[in-house]
């Protein structure tokens, strides 16, 4: 378990990996990736509980995460190798030919921690739900997560599964939702509203917790510590998780510029002038 | 020739439920999804046999294959079942990621297949599943001939590990292969010996060839029938072996032309043994409204149909 203090300097550390590894690739999806460091730092070091040494694919005994936004790999990979999935050094692997870092999360490449590919949206919460059902039926107590873009919840899987995990009671699953309120195209005000996401979400039979700030880490180690303890108690539990796309670089900050696109050579150090070496870079 | 006996016409679908109901008794890691269709797709027994082991996942065919991908993570060996159409071309991107790149021992069991699916019409008559399954990595499909062999084929697909589409249809036709005699993943079935032309075929079309082969028969060619219940892993060797020695084939499917079973024998003779061939199929266009004997007839899906097909391709040996 790691303090406040620690959990930041490990965030931190991933956003430099993060930028440092798209600018690299020359592609990937930063603003995602930066905006959720804190939530995934801090689900890989505190709020899960899981081992990498004896990571296995059913997971048995393991909580079990998803993320369904599958194009975030840059945090992805960051905070498992941060975690000790796999070798720091193989970030610089990131979208090169033959490597494990696959540009979305892929198991045929067999990097460990990956359970299940991602990147056509829309469809991890479904399998969340299906790990969740597959834990009660198997008498495994450990939770799973899911991880979905506010984007995301505009593809129709998305609301089958959210009325599925409702009515079904399915309450060792624990979602939650990069509220960032950015998409490709533009603002998801302007793109597809989601309206009011929290009490469309209470009217499908789902408990939900707001974290105000997802760029807090105190805010979100409370926050999940709270949605932990809603776990068992006969519904589903969805964080509201309010991030900001592209957090930790001023000038990458509340747009959704960089989205898909990435830091130029150029830009790079600036951007990393803002980011203390807090690990040591890959 | 060899003589086949429809012991009783039954339904395809029905012998899947059986099979299913016997894997849960053999495997207490099987569980099986539906979606509101559970006694269309006659999982309704297994359903009843292991309620804890099924999961009603409503109207929601895209959410049902994440949820089955996902207990597949847990050791469990899902079989989900709905109308071939939804359970296919519906949610192929959903097969696409979480069951075949994922490599998950998902079972996709697709009845109501074909044009023999009758009166509900296009909607709901596929005729595209074999081309939409097969041309996906890792994926295995199977399309059983018989009530028998689809019991069969349901009970290998549990022992098989990885992804795996199995085709059944809705309507009741003759059942005719041994009962219990085991499934060969992968294997051709030889069902007549030939040495004139090859007749391959799946599915419902197994029958017709087998009754073309009959009256082929009286007229003095010998036809060898071969049951392609495995369109992938195709069976190439059986093929070009039986190509080879007749020298003249002839595909027959409940499918389109496009894609299906006939496209795979297609490629491996052209691979291996370039051979004088024609289709028994559906060319380029939907289906309709009607009795399945109405469809299958209208369709040119009949024994009658493949004995004219067999004729043309010996003229051109």
């Amino acid at each position: 378990m790691k303090t406040i203090q620690e959990l930041q300097k490990i965030a931190t550390q991933v956003r430099r990996d993060i930028l440092r590894m798209t600018t690299a690739a020359k592609s990937g999806h930063p603003g995602g990736s930066l905006g959720t460091a804190d939530w995934m730092t801090a689900m890989q070091f505190n709020i899960m509980k899981h081992d990498p040494a004896t990571f296995t694919m059913d997971g048995k005994g393991q909580d079990m995460l998803f993320v369904s936004q599958g194009h975030i790999t840059p945090v992805i990979y960051s905070t498992m190798a941060r975690r000790g999935f796999f070798p720091v050094d193989e970030l610089r692997t990131f979208r090169l030919f033959g490597t494990r870092l696959q540009g979305h999360p892929s198991t045929e490449h067999g990097l460990p921690g990956i359970r299940m590919a991602s990147g056509s949206l829309g469809q991890g919460l479904s399998v969340g739900i299906g790990a969740a059902v597959g834990k009660k039926m198997t008498g495994d107590d450990s939770l799973v997560y899911t991880l979905h873009g506010d984007g995301e919840l505009q593809e129709g899987q998305i609301w089958e599964a959210v009325m599925f995990a409702g009515a079904k009671h399915v309450d060792n699953l624990i979602s939650t939702i990069d509220y960032n309120h950015q998409q490709i195209d533009g603002t998801t005000a302007e793109v597809m509203d989601l309206g009011d996401l929290k009490a469309k979400l209470e009217s499908f039979a789902w408990t939900v917790v707001v974290i105000a700030n997802g760029n807090d880490m105190q805010q979100v180690i409370d926050g999940m510590a709270k949605a932990k303890s809603l776990a068992g108690k006969g519904s589903p539990v969805a964080v509201i998780l309010t991030t900001e796309m592209g957090y930790g670089v001023d000038f990458m900050q509340g747009t959704n510029k960089y989205h898909g696109a990435v830091l130029s050579a150029d830009d790079l150090p600036k951007a990393l002038a803002q980011l203390e070496e807090t690990l040591g870079d890959f | 020739m060899k003589q086949y006996e429809n012991k009783k016409s039954m339904e395809l679908r029905a012998g899947f439920g059986m099979g299913l109901v016997e894997a849960g008794q053999q495997n207490p890691d099987v569980v099986a999804l539906s979606a509101d269709v559970c006694g269309s797709v006659k999982i309704n027994d297994f359903a009843k046999a292991f309620p804890d082991r099924f999961v009603q996942c409503g109207i929601a065919e895209a959410n049902m294959v994440g949820i089955a991908a996902g207990l597949s993570l847990c050791g469990k060996v899902p079989f989900l079942g709905g109308f071939a159409e939804f359970v296919t071309g519906r949610v192929y991107d959903q097969i696409r990621q979480v069951v075949c790149y994922s490599n998950k021992n998902v079972k996709i069991c697709g009845s109501h297949a074909g044009i023999s699916l009758g009166e509900d019409g296009a909607t709901h008559q596929t005729m595209e599943d074999i081309a939409l399954m097969k041309v996906l990595p890792n994926m295995t499909v199977l399309v059983p001939c018989d009530y028998n062999q689809a019991k069969a084929a349901t009970l290998a697909a549990a022992k098989y590990v990885g992804p795996v589409y199995l085709r059944l249809g809705r309507s009741k036709m003759p059942n005719f292969t041994e009962e219990g005699a085991p499934f060969e993943i992968g294997k051709a079935q030889l069902l007549n010996e030939g040495s004139d032309v090859s007749i391959f075929a799946c599915g419902h079309l197994v029958w017709e060839a087998l009754e073309a082969a009959k009256a082929l028969e009286a007229e003095g060619i010998h036809a060898e029938v071969i049951n392609i219940h495995t369109i992938k892993p195709f069976d190439a060797d059986a093929v070009v072996a039986s190509a080879r020695k007749t020298g003249a084939v002839v595909t027959c499917e409940e499918h389109l032309f496009n894609g299906g079973l006939g496209d795979s024998v297609a490629q491996a003779l052209a691979l291996c043994c370039p051979t004088p061939m024609e289709y028994v199929a559906v060319d380029d266009r939907f289906g309709e409204s009607g009795t399945p004997d109405e469809m299958l007839t209208n369709y040119g899906l009949r024994a009658s149909n493949i004995v004219e097909k067999v004729h043309a391709v010996l003229k051109r040996k």
